[in-house]
């Protein structure tokens, strides 16, 4: 365990998310710009669809950015999950003829992921700018939740990994639950147009949905619907916790467990 | 462990469970979860395999294919996990198995070089200052900016090779990795070995080059059905492998198999002679087909007789000559010529003739002919050629 972040791990994720960032947007004529161009046209197409022809949020204040900072988490944990999930599999060049740790290689894809979230948040900066959001003083908070997303994606993603190896179904699985998933977490719509209370609790018991709106809370505008509030800090605000620190012990534990078999399973 | 040991297998056993249905779907593994006659086939593939390696050795393992050499090599590099049993690595290994792992087709040379190297365990700094190096042995400075997938399958081996031998392990695992290259690369890599060998670094190449494994090898080992069938001497080990080819084409020529025949009388020796000048050692060797022979390749092993030392040998392949296929009755004749350096004494020659894999012999013949060399000067040097001596002297002329 001492070794996890040895000079030599180091070198040999960096270089691993490096080519995973080259070749991502290998023969294209603007190269790396499209990380940030893809976010901002798709950005741009969520913005008219949903305040000019919807208008879903009228009651939300700076509802664009909300709406935003919704789906930015949101592709993240999705990018990260989906990409995971065969990542073991994909690799299986170097899991079968080389000796590395095979935990890098979930860990180098969700890193890619994250580095994709931070070029996705500076867009996101900027059209908080352009919608005069104000710099609130819970700002620097906004790690927390954020930093709550990523675990929970890392914990599932190591499941996933090693359940792709042993049973192909997984992705088409997870691809279904994360449709579902899209719907039942308040991205594109606001919580406070869930009129049942009790619907409005059930949706939070989610981590995703809690996180998306603690985010929003804490850089967007106090006005979000947080878990705390919700539950008025009853126990159940910890539900989404624990959904995430289960994700984060046994996805670990069973990858683990599954590792030595993957060279000969894959 | 003893200190010099640097590979110790006790006892390993490797099998693979394969399921007569594979489940590779849920739907599979919920509907046979619950019949019972859920059956696996258990696929010994290494079989109670005990050895030792000792520090400084270059060890050879021979075997068929599937015969389990790729999986043990698996285990010592930690691929796979022992079914049963133990392996003890003293020292650092090699990680790879095979050449060019992870290598990226949309990569250039260069960006493989660098990803590559991490693989093996290099920071980008390290790999920087290696990187010309690198480059310089695999002979590619021109192609470095361009995409993997341009390349040759030649210049991709002498790439990956290039960085592999940059690897700084104490045991190293080489597998078939001579397979491509031409002749001038090929060179490289031998004396590459030749290298490793002088420095007494501990080597296992898993080949089915019996040449190879005869030069650098100081033991060796076959495998054959997931067991050890030889260990020890090369040279035993070698010969158990060829038999293991030549009994299976073994065909209408029945022979007698004793230590100085073997093959499967495809094509025979019908005439072998020695003549010596002072300069020269002129090897006429005569084979007869017996059959349609489509890949063939001739060589000869000179020896001294008494002690059965092997002085030098040569091969049609080695000298890269294609040998067009024969007909049956068929009559080829060779003449071999070399310096002739030998000292006095008394000398054999062995005849072969073989596929040119060296995987099927057709016929080796120890003592095709024999000769004697007893008309030179006594020396104490391990050859005596013929030494040509002009001595010119200069002085100013004294004159009147």
């Amino acid at each position: 365990m001492r070794h996890i972040f040895s000079k030599q791990n180091r070198a040999l994720l960096s270089e691993l998310v490096r080519t995973d960032f080259k070749l991502r947007y290998q023969g294209s004529v603007l190269g790396y710009a499209w990380s940030l161009l893809r976010p901002l046209f798709m950005f741009a197409i969520l913005y008219v669809v949903f305040t000019r022809v919807f208008s879903l949020g009228k009651s939300v204040p700076h509802y664009p950015v909300y709406l935003l900072a919704g789906i930015v988490i949101w592709n993240f944990f999705l990018e990260m999950t989906m990409q995971s999930t065969t990542s073991i599999v994909g690799r299986g060049d170097l899991i079968r003829k080389i000796r590395i740790p095979r935990w890098m290689i979930v860990f180098s894809t969700s890193l890619s992921a994250l580095i994709n979230l931070g070029l996705n948040l500076i867009i996101v900066a900027i059209f908080m700018v352009i919608n005069h959001v104000g710099i609130l003083g819970t700002l620097p908070l906004v790690i927390l939740p954020l930093l709550e997303v990523y675990l929970l994606a890392l914990g599932l993603s190591f499941l996933l990994a090693a359940l792709f190896v042993k049973f192909r179904d997984v992705s088409y699985i997870w691809e279904v639950l994360m449709q579902a998933g899209f719907y039942a977490t308040p991205i594109i719509y606001p919580l406070s147009r869930i009129a049942n209370i009790s619907f409005q609790k059930l949706i939070m018991l989610n981590p995703m949905a809690q996180a998306i709106q603690d985010v929003r809370y804490t850089a967007i505008s106090h006005n979000t619907i947080t878990a705390y509030k919700l539950f008025q800090g009853g126990w159940h605000a910890l539900v989404p916790f624990i959904f995430v620190a289960a994700a984060v012990v046994i996805g670990p534990i069973y990858f683990r467990s599954q590792s030595k078999y993957f060279a000969e399973n894959i | 462990m003893a200190d010099n040991i640097a590979i110790n297998v006790d006892k390993v056993s490797k099998y693979f469970k394969l399921p007569h249905e594979k489940n590779s779907s849920i739907k599979g593994a919920v509907v046979n979860f619950w019949r019972r006659d859920r059956t696996f086939e258990k696929q010994q593939v290494l079989n109670d395999v005990s050895f030792s390696i000792k520090n400084g050795e270059f060890f050879g393992v021979v075997g068929r294919n599937g015969s389990g050499k790729s999986t043990l090599l698996k285990l010592l590099a930690g691929i796979y996990n022992p079914s049963k049993g133990s392996l003890q690595v003293n020292g650092k290994l090699t990680p790879f198995i095979e050449l060019g792992v992870g290598f990226n087709p949309e990569l250039t040379g260069r960006e493989n070089v660098f990803l590559n190297g991490a693989l093996l365990g290099f920071s980008r700094a390290n790999m920087a200052a290696m990187y010309d190096d690198i480059v310089d042995f695999a002979e590619l400075h021109r192609f470095m900016d361009q995409k993997l997938k341009n390349y040759s399958s030649g210049m991709q081996v002498r790439l990956a090779f290039s960085i592999a031998i940059r690897a700084q392990s104490d045991i190293l695992l080489l597998d078939e990795v001579l397979a491509v290259g031409d002749a001038a690369f090929q060179k490289k890599c031998y004396d590459y070995f030749m290298e490793l060998k002088r420095q007494g670094r501990t080597v296992i190449l898993v080949t089915h080059d019996m040449g190879a494994i005869r030069q650098y090898c100081t033991r060796a080992m076959m495998i054959d059905n997931g067991k050890i069938v030889k260990e020890g001497d090369v040279e035993k080990v070698a010969q158990a492998y060829l038999a293991l080819f030549s009994e299976e084409n073994k065909t209408k020529q029945s022979k007698s198999e004793d230590d100085d025949r073997w093959g499967n009388g495809l094509q025979t020796t019908t005439r072998a002679k020695v003549k010596t000048t002072d300069e020269e050692i002129i090897i006429t060797t005569e084979f007869t087909a017996h059959a349609h022979i489509e890949s063939v390749m001739y060589g000869f092993t000179l020896y001294e007789k008494a002690s059965k030392t092997n002085i030098f040998e040569s091969n049609t392949k080695r000298l890269r000559l294609k040998m067009p296929p024969v007909v049956e009755n068929e009559i080829t004749t060779l003449e071999w010529r070399a310096p002739n350096i030998l000292r006095n004494g008394e000398y054999a020659i062995s005849s072969s003739t073989c596929d040119e894999s060296t995987l099927t012999y057709y016929e080796w013949l120890n003592g095709a002919d024999t000769f004697k060399i007893s008309n030179k000067v006594e020396t104490a040097g391990a050859v005596n050629p013929v030494v040509k001596l002009k001595v010119t002297s200069k002085k100013d002329d004294i004159k009147g």
